[in-house]
């Protein structure tokens, strides 16, 4: 008995090998932005440094939040996402209620629109855009910018609405519909309390997708105050010479922050087979 | 009679609550993406008349290297970094499958590539490759790999492999997590039965696992190659297209003629280039998985 567990586990030990390299692959990258962004830049430049950084500090991460600009792009950032989510839900929740309660041609129609939309390289959608925005007043503009971060994520924040939607049961609307109940008011008192988990999620999804993007920002905002952080930290890098490298792996940390916390949310859901056949 | 009428109540209904979705969209994806490609056909050039120029800027891309250099580095590019991510993720997802510990830290642990912004994974990375305290060149010099620290970034014949490493890391959770949930779709009593039948590791292997993963992984190696060959942020970042041209990936090459020197037809024409090779691609690999699978 305790010699077929033995055996048991020498068979297991080249897969535990193969996970362990794996994961040192995809997360180790990590560990060592976050390594150099606490320790005194002297330790780094030494000729044989240690994975382990000897001393923690934390003034890279003081630096970044004492410089105005860095701030100053972080709030950006945090202004435009949630310009951009307000907007891309409350344009999609009428939407996602027709796709969720009723199924017709038309669901078939958009699906498609949303696939063959991703077909279409940013840079083709950009061109026309800046123009349009140009003539509107919008570019160098954070609504102008949320504006186009809402058309962008629309797509997948239907999906996401109308399958939270369909969760919700119809019987709940037709007992309500029954006592004298109107469609908005059916929709405002029962419909909207029980979306709300969804909407958070999605919520989430779409403020993580502003917060990451980094073309039209690129293209759109050419105002130095006005930059998003992503743009902000791109520059940086542009001037590595001059940039120090403690402080721009802290902020690029600060700037993994809020998608690390919306895979941790998703991470159940992304991993436990529920994905098949939506898969984006 | 209800059935042959044009629009469905239902439809009706789903039509009263569209527009205030649709109007955005028209206005801000549908029409510039019309407008695009229509600027591919014209001589655009930002502050200057526009004109009609039939098919003149794909005459002018035929004869530009710059064009070729950049085209022919993107398709090594997305082939070769969607091949391995569909291959190791396949290796991934096997071993994240099998009924053992530790399998639950994992697949948390391996979506933090995905969680990562493009231009952060760009950075990233910049410090593994760094010539002076990066954790390549100190791992490669302990284990007695290179003698002396390598300018991964700067030099022709370690820049490529580089960032296609960097490609492969940054889309492998993505092929795994997929390639994982297909796997598990598979029931468990077709290998029972296998079993019955006297089958070994191998033949369950080929005759079941192999035939069932496939339409999944024919959408996924899909999703990546589009996914891979507009990839734009990461290499903005980690190499600028640098040294002199050689990883200047087709959207950068695009970026850089339309919002760099004001070619805005030329970079129209890029995309709509681009827009014709994902889509005779996926239309042929698609419709050729399907009839293989008929």
């Amino acid at each position: 008995m305790k010699k077929t567990k033995f055996n048991k586990i020498v068979t297991l030990i080249p897969s535990y090998l193969a996970i362990a390299t794996y994961i040192i692959f995809l997360v180790f990258p990590l560990l060592w932005m976050l390594s150099v962004s606490v320790r005194p830049e002297a330790e780094l430049t030494r000729l044989e440094p240690s994975f382990i950084p000897e001393t923690v500090i934390l003034e890279h991460y003081a630096t970044v939040f004492s410089g105005p600009k860095m701030i100053q792009s972080i709030l950006n950032s945090i202004k435009v996402g949630a310009m951009a989510t307000v907007g891309v839900i409350a344009l999609a929740i009428p939407a996602a209620y027709a796709l969720g309660r009723y199924s017709t041609r038309i669901n078939k129609y958009v699906i498609g629109w949303v696939l063959v939309s991703q077909l279409f390289p940013t840079i083709l959608i950009m061109i026309a855009l800046l123009m349009i925005l140009i003539r509107l007043g919008l570019t160098n503009s954070h609504f102008g910018l949320a504006l186009v971060y809402m058309v962008w994520t629309l797509p997948f924040v239907l999906l996401m609405l109308q399958s939270y939607i369909k969760a919700i049961p119809q019987e709940l609307e037709d007992a309500a519909a029954i006592d004298g109940a109107t469609r908005t008011q059916t929709i405002m008192a029962i419909v909207l309390p029980l979306l709300l988990p969804g909407i958070a999620a999605t919520a989430l999804f779409a403020f993580v997708s502003a917060w990451n993007e980094f073309f039209f920002a690129l293209v759109l905002l050419r105002e130095p105050e006005l930059v998003t952080l992503p743009v902000m930290l791109a520059r940086l890098v542009g001037r590595e010479g001059v940039a120090r490298l403690g402080p721009l792996a802290a902020a690029s940390f600060i700037a993994t922050i809020p998608a690390l916390v919306l895979f941790g949310f998703l991470q159940k859901w992304l991993t436990s087979g529920l994905l098949s056949g939506s898969v984006k | 009679m209800l059935k042959n009428t044009l629009v469905t109540k239902k439809e009706i209904e789903q039509l009263k609550l569209l527009p205030f979705a649709m109007i955005p969209v028209i206005f801000l994806s549908l029409m510039p993406i019309v407008r695009g490609i229509y600027a591919g056909f014209t001589d655009h050039v930002l502050g200057s008349e526009i004109s009609f120029n039939w098919l003149e800027n794909y005459r002018i891309m035929l004869n530009d290297s710059l064009f070729h250099q950049s085209f022919r580095f993107g398709f090594l590019w997305t082939i070769s970094v969607t091949v391995s991510q569909i291959v190791l993720g396949f290796g991934l997802a096997l071993l994240l499958n099998k009924k053992i510990a530790f399998t639950a830290w994992t697949r948390v642990f391996m979506l933090v590539p995905w969680a990562m912004p493009p231009v952060i994974r760009g950075i990233m990375w910049r410090f593994m490759y760094h010539p002076h305290v990066g954790a390549v060149n100190h791992i490669f010099m302990r284990i007695g790999l290179i003698e002396n620290p390598i300018n991964w970034l700067h030099c022709f014949e370690h820049t490529i492999p580089a960032v296609i490493v960097v490609g492969i890391w940054g889309g492998l959770p993505q092929a795994t997590v997929a390639l994982l949930a297909g796997l598990q779709l598979i029931p468990p009593e077709l290998y029972e039965a296998a079993s019955i039948d006297g089958g070994n590791k191998w033949d369950k292997f080929r005759h079941i696992t192999l035939p069932l993963i496939k339409p999944i992984t024919v959408a996924i190696s899909a999703l990546l190659f589009m996914w891979n060959f507009n990839a734009f942020g990461l290499i903005f970042v980690l190499t600028g297209g640098g040294p002199a041209g050689t990883t200047r990936v087709p959207m950068l090459f695009a970026y850089e003629e339309g919002f760099k020197f004001g070619n805005m037809g030329y970079a129209a024409a890029l995309g709509n280039v681009m827009v014709i090779i994902i889509g005779v691609i996926m239309f042929t690999y698609v419709r050729q998985q399907m009839k293989e699978r008929a």
